[in-house]
């Protein structure tokens, strides 16, 4: 697992049924491209999230490629129907295999 | 009267007869709300010992919609990273004492107005501390830890995270007492051109804020907004490396960060602000 890595999800606590939401999401990584070099001239390996995905109850929302030229701590806003209460679940998949979860609930009334 | 003034004329007759250009641009008319609730102050008159300066402005104002958008919300806010490190470091003990920041402080809340009213006058050791001077007498003598690097990275998240307590009071720093032989070192530096180019901190940020220097926005130099997460080192920025990247971009040989004239320039500068708030961990470009 890279270091520092901290995923953070903002949603509402509470929306009407029906009603489209912003979600915000933020993840600390370093995003190493795999194109710098380091001091004695060797190459930095690629670490990098490759993919982010967003989940309501069970059914996908949101699915993004991520490539090397994203930069640090990506940081995603997007926004989302919320048909009924549920939770949301987030994924961020990293290069060595690594998958960060956070979830979020969000009630209807 | 002052040169931005003339010039600010000068730009009423140019945009009468129509030919407005963004190069001359003043601060904005924005307001800065952080979370819905801290209410930030980012215009008010100038401290009484500012001969020619009226208004004092946040660099905020002075900044694109898109960068002042960032610092509206702690989770748009990058520097928020930084500081939630700094929360995990006030908790954790360091040194041969066994202790850690919380140990003494408590909650980092109880800092809460510190950052408005740093440099200031420290009775013991006889000398004007800044926060980062403070924060390393504390870990060396108190905590038997190793000192951090002046502009280093944990020195500035730990610095972000006892101003990010203060947000929305307004900076006051006292000159007066013991303090004001350094701050009248400060003033005298402030003045002084240095540098191949021999531009003085007033030249630019007193004379010409608001102006276009290339493709930067000059403000007026405040330092109510650090540390700095700047777009362009995506981390946060001390007071003093700041200093030393303007003062090197004069072509001049710097002071060093933590140095007694970086310190004695930071207490006058920070004398320019008083009234504005506390608005660091601020974002900038």
């Amino acid at each position: 697992m890279a270091s520092g890595v901290k995923p953070r999800v903002k949603v509402p606590k509470k929306a009407a049924a029906g009603e489209t939401i912003t979600i915000k999401t933020l993840i600390s990584h370093k995003m190493e491209s795999g194109q710098r070099k380091n001091d004695d001239g060797s190459i930095i390996p690629r670490s990098i999230i490759n993919r982010f995905t967003a989940d309501f109850n069970g059914q996908n929302i949101i699915d993004i490629t991520l490539e090397p030229a994203i930069s640090t701590n990506p940081y995603f806003q997007f926004d989302s129907l919320v048909p009924e209460a549920g939770e949301f679940t987030f994924k961020w998949y990293d290069d060595d295999g690594s998958v960060y979860e956070e979830s979020k609930s969000i009630t209807v009334g | 009267m002052n040169t931005t003034k003339k010039l600010t004329s000068a730009l009423a007759i140019v945009a009468a007869a129509g030919l407005t250009t963004a190069a001359w641009a003043d601060p904005d008319d924005d307001n800065l709300v952080i979370n819905e609730e801290i209410e930030i102050v980012t215009e008010t008159a100038a401290p009484a010992h500012m001969e020619n300066v009226d208004t004092i402005y946040s660099g905020w104002r002075f900044r694109s919609d898109e960068t002042q958008a960032v610092q509206m919300d702690d989770f748009d806010n990058p520097a928020m990273i930084f500081v939630e490190a700094a929360a995990e470091a006030w908790n954790a003990a360091d040194g041969s004492e066994g202790k850690s920041c919380s140990s003494c402080h408590n909650d980092v809340e109880s800092l809460k107005g510190v950052r408005a009213v740093y440099p200031k006058w420290n009775e013991a050791a006889g000398e004007v501390r800044t926060l980062e001077a403070q924060i390393n007498d504390c870990r060396e003598t108190r905590m038997g830890a190793e000192k951090w690097k002046y502009t280093g990275g944990s020195m500035a998240a730990m610095v972000g995270l006892i101003s990010s307590v203060s947000r929305g009071m307004p900076v006051n720093v006292a000159i007066d007492g013991p303090a004001q032989s350094t701050w009248e070192k400060g003033k005298e530096i402030y003045y002084t051109r240095f540098g191949q180019l021999e531009l003085s901190c007033a030249n630019c940020h007193e004379d010409s804020y608001g102006m276009m220097i290339r493709a930067d926005h000059l403000s007026q130099g405040q330092i109510n907004g650090f540390p700095t997460y700047r777009l362009k080192n995506t981390k946060l920025n001390t007071v003093h490396a700041r200093f030393k990247g303007c003062v090197r971009d004069t072509r001049a040989e710097t002071f060093k960060p933590g140095s007694p004239e970086f310190v004695a320039l930071e207490l006058y500068v920070a004398s320019r602000g008083n009234g504005l708030s506390v608005e660091g961990p601020s974002v900038r470009n």
